[in-house]
């Protein structure tokens, strides 16, 4: 029975972790596993950090939610409070610990049921300008990546099998564009998972972005670009 | 949204919402009446962008309580009509499921369970369980499939719409906000092609194309208790008979268990991979779960544990399955160990733990 | 100074009776729930009310406000906060009643309340959010939402042969309110007029006169998807070409 991957990802609305998780499990269903993806859901009020679930493997998937990760990948100091139960003996822990910038939330943000809720429902004409977006254009909706704050503090890292910290934010803002931190994240993921190829999550970035990417190449350079950068800084530390 | 053809077998990747709209355009379903509500609302958003490309029609109404009579009215003119809600919503749909109840108009509804009681959470919950199965001021004469996948999720609502036609019994699916909101893969397919016959409706009133029809009159309202009497007990028989032909359920390793994990719905996902675990481990345990709640498999379960020492009931309620399987078991001397989490998920983790708690 | 703040050049305070330890508020940047709020928070401080009054708020994005005042709120249901202030004010009439919902939960689901309170000229205020759709469930056709204007259950806008015209409330309320109703509609486009149409409505309320009923145009930028320019166009324009601003009953009710 091959064991399945449970992937639990955290942070602030705005950080796009709902995305990173809604391509990691349609790539792995493409490359024909099992995957079960769910977001955490709710009248999440005022920059609620938000989770969300993978399980990828070869067998049925169980329950939808589970305790603990294999790998838990909380991407602010909040998320870092939040996601302490999904951290287990077993778990790799992976963090960003970027010195300069640390995302800021914009604390106004509301309790919509819909935003962290659903992949948004592409309209007739006017296909829905949402989360996709904030891979690559737009402002992301509620964090600005411009201010200090303080950080993880090294005494909330959980006890866990492996920590690894990666400075995506530092990296996204000075040598990419902030806008590309969460494919950092998603390189990283694919980098500590090793279940899928590099080529299924470019595929899959591709089905997504494809028509904006032929519009502008660059974006695709870019996005790549910040894919391989995270599966790296993972790579060389596992 | 995905493109579906329902044609030959489709492996696809979705929201549990989408694939209960697939379903219904599967089951040809003719008309949707809805209200918006979270976690239910995704399957009124994709009808609204499937319907007018397969000819179906869509109507957003005033609030739940005129969903479930319109349904009621579309249903009763011989159309394959469906409307789907959660928590608040339903508890404002039971007015109309009692009326199809007691006028035997075969109604489908989604329900696709949140936190209570009142409007409490948009997550999940099986917290409308008492209420979906009998819900109102009658005798829960309906049918509810609690499913747990989204392949469930999809094959039974096109068989509820045929077990509704069939029987003439309100028919419920009922699914929860993790089943609503969670992307997972299933296989479509046209049920014609795979020899599934989908029931045709007739119309009950206004059948229009049979201008010298006998007309016919409806009613729910009885001058007598032994005029009263004798209806519900005309439908308490047909619910009887119907109830053996229906009535699902999933079991494994029952035969040997010691110990059987007792759950339904998206709850039997965490406790089949409890079992599997707990098997793998040499442990005796066993796996029941009702597909069907009403009718309830009574029986099939009463059956399955009568060897077991221990009967491990999970729910995300405080309550109201473990009542539905007391009342089931009734006589029984089995030690039931009940875990309730109303309005919270049960993960593999804790079934498990539970179980090495028992001994 | 006053007008400097008015004219939101400068940043004027809270209103007292908001709750300090709640804020920031729960609303999206440029909803139009804040701004309504903020304006009956000042016209509540203005007419010294906060000990006597109950909020009620519904369900929709208006729950947001259920601590946002230092005043007793109740949240109640989708539709039901009608009655349950009703109810409220019947009991004791020394409180002064004040429910606040958005347009889905006052001309959808709770319509029969708002019409039936309206008959029965219940002595309190009402005060509905027209946001032409439905906001806390992700942008549904509301029974305000205006002509063509696409939705998530209109997909490809609002066609009227189908699902009819935007309800006009306050033109219904107005019609089958008894003598002594106070009825006006009005905008977050122009919040000095707002401001005194509320105050209109708590007065006539603590007068005892009758049912007190204001529409407010606002905005829900989430859901419409629209930047700052294209929200304020939509409000301005849009809306206010549909939804006459003004009084429509109890014009001389003398803001005091
Ligand atoms: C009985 C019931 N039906 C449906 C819902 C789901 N629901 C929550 S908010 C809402 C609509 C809100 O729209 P509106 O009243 O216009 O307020 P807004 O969010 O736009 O301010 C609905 C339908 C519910 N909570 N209860
Ligand atoms: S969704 Fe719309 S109505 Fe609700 S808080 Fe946001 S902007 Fe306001
Ligand atoms: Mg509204």
């Amino acid at each position: 029975m091959g064991k399945t991957m449970k992937i639990a990802l955290a942070g602030e609305g705005g950080q796009g972790v709902q995305s990173v998780a809604e391509i990691l499990a349609e790539a792995a269903n493409e490359d024909g596993k099992q995957a079960l993806y769910i977001p955490n859901f709710g009248v999440e009020q005022r920059g609620g950090v938000s989770i969300a679930y993978v399980q990828i493997g070869d067998e049925n998937i169980g329950a939808p939610k589970f305790i603990a990760a294999d790998i838990l990948i909380p991407l602010s100091p909040r998320a870092v409070q939040r996601t302490r139960e999904h951290a287990g003996k077993n778990t790799v822990y992976i963090y960003d610990n970027s010195l300069i910038q640390q995302a800021e939330v914009n604390d106004h943000i509301v309790g919509l049921q819909y935003f962290d809720v659903t992949p948004p429902n592409p309209r007739s004409e006017q296909p829905n300008r949402d989360l996709p977006q904030d891979l690559i254009a737009g402002e992301p909706k509620t964090a600005s990546f411009m201010t200090k704050s303080q950080g993880v503090r090294p005494e909330d890292i959980p006890e866990v099998k492996k920590v690894i910290a990666i400075p995506a934010n530092d990296i996204a803002k000075n040598e990419l564009h902030p806008r590309v931190f969460n494919v950092i994240i998603l390189g990283a993921v694919i980098a500590a998972t090793q279940i899928l190829p590099m080529d299924s999550i470019k595929n899959a970035l591709e089905t997504k972005l494809g028509a904006k990417f032929n519009a502008n190449p660059a974006l695709r350079d870019m996005n790549f670009k910040a894919l391989e950068r995270g599966y790296e800084l993972v790579h060389s530390a596992m | 949204m995905a493109e579906v053809l329902l044609q030959g077998e489709q492996r696809v990747f979705m929201t549990g919402n989408e694939v209960v709209a697939w379903a219904a355009v599967a089951a040809k379903a003719d008309i949707m009446y809805g209200y918006p509500i979270t976690p239910q609302n995704e399957i009124m958003h994709y009808w609204t962008r499937l319907a007018p490309k397969h000819g179906k029609r869509f109507l957003q109404v005033e609030d739940e309580i005129s969903a479930g009579f319109t349904t009621v009215g579309g249903v009763m003119t011989g159309r394959k009509a469906f409307t789907a809600t959660a928590g608040p919503g339903n508890v404002l749909m039971q007015e109309s499921a009692n009326m199809a109840e007691m006028m035997r108009v075969p109604i489908v509804y989604v329900v696709q369970q949140r936190g209570g009681p009142s409007t409490a959470t948009v997550i999940y919950a099986q917290q409308e369980t008492t209420l979906t199965c009998f819900g109102g001021n009658g005798e829960g004469h309906r049918l509810v499939y609690s499913t747990a996948t989204h392949q469930e999720l999809f094959d039974y609502t096109i068989k509820a719409f045929n077990m509704a036609w069939t029987y003439r019994f309100p028919t419920f699916v009922l699914g929860d906000g993790y089943q609503a909101k969670m992307r997972e893969s299933l296989t479509m397919y046209n049920p014609e092609e795979k020899g599934i016959q989908l029931v045709k409706p007739v119309p009950l009133l206004g059948d229009t194309t049979k201008p010298e029809r006998q007309f016919k009159h409806l009613r729910n309202t009885y001058n007598t208790e032994d005029e009263l009497y004798k209806v519900v007990m005309n439908n308490q028989r047909d619910w009887d008979n119907m109830a053996e032909k229906v009535v699902e359920w999933d079991e494994k390793g029952c035969e040997d268990a010691e110990v059987i994990l007792l759950t339904h719905g998206i709850v039997a996902r965490s406790a089949i991979t409890a079992y599997q675990q707990l098997r793998a481990e040499g442990k005796k345990v066993g796996f029941f779960r009702p597909i069907t709640l009403r009718p309830f498999p009574g029986k099939e379960l009463k059956e399955a544990i009568k060897n077991a020492k221990k009967l491990l009931v999970a729910e995300s309620a405080y309550g109201q399955f473990l009542k539905m399987v007391q009342n089931n078991i009734f006589g029984s001397q089995i030690e039931i160990v009940p875990l309730l989490r109303p309005g919270v998920g049960i993960t593999t983790e804790e079934i498990v733990a539970e179980y090495h708690k028992l001994s | 100074m006053q007008e400097l703040e008015e004219d939101g050049i400068l940043q004027p305070a809270m209103p007292s009776c908001w709750c300090q330890e709640t804020k920031p508020h729960k609303f999206c940047p440029g909803c139009g729930h804040g701004i309504i709020l903020k304006v009956l928070g000042e016209a509540i401080d203005e007419l010294g009310i906060k000990d006597t009054m109950v909020f009620g708020c519904d369900i929709g994005c208006s729950l947001l406000s259920w601590d946002l005042f230092s005043i007793d709120t109740v949240q109640t249901h989708h539709g039901r906060t009608t009655p349950v202030i009703t109810g409220m004010k019947r009991a004791n009439s020394d409180i002064i009643g004040v429910a606040y919902m958005g347009d889905g939960g006052g001309y959808a689901i709770g319509s029969q309340h708002l019409f039936n309170a309206a008959v029965r000229n219940e002595k309190i205020t009402i005060l509905l959010c027209n946001n032409c759709n439905y906001g806390m469930t992700g942008g549904q056709m509301a029974p305000t939402t205006l002509p063509g204007m696409k939705t998530e259950t209109t997909p490809y806008g609002r066609d009227v042969s189908e699902t009819g015209y935007p309800t006009k409330g306050p033109e219904m309320v107005a019609a089958v309110a008894p003598e002594g109703a106070y009825v006006a509609r009005g905008t977050i486009a122009n919040v000095r007029q707002l401001k005194g149409f509320i105050k209109k409505a708590l007065e006539n309320q603590i007068a005892g006169r009758g049912i007190s009923f204001v529409e407010c145009l606002s905005s829900c930028p989430t859901n419409w998807r629209t930047n700052a320019k294209q929200t304020w166009e939509f409000v301005e324009k849009d809306m206010a070409g549909f939804f006459k601003v003004g009084e429509l009953r109890g014009s001389e009710v003398k803001e005091g």
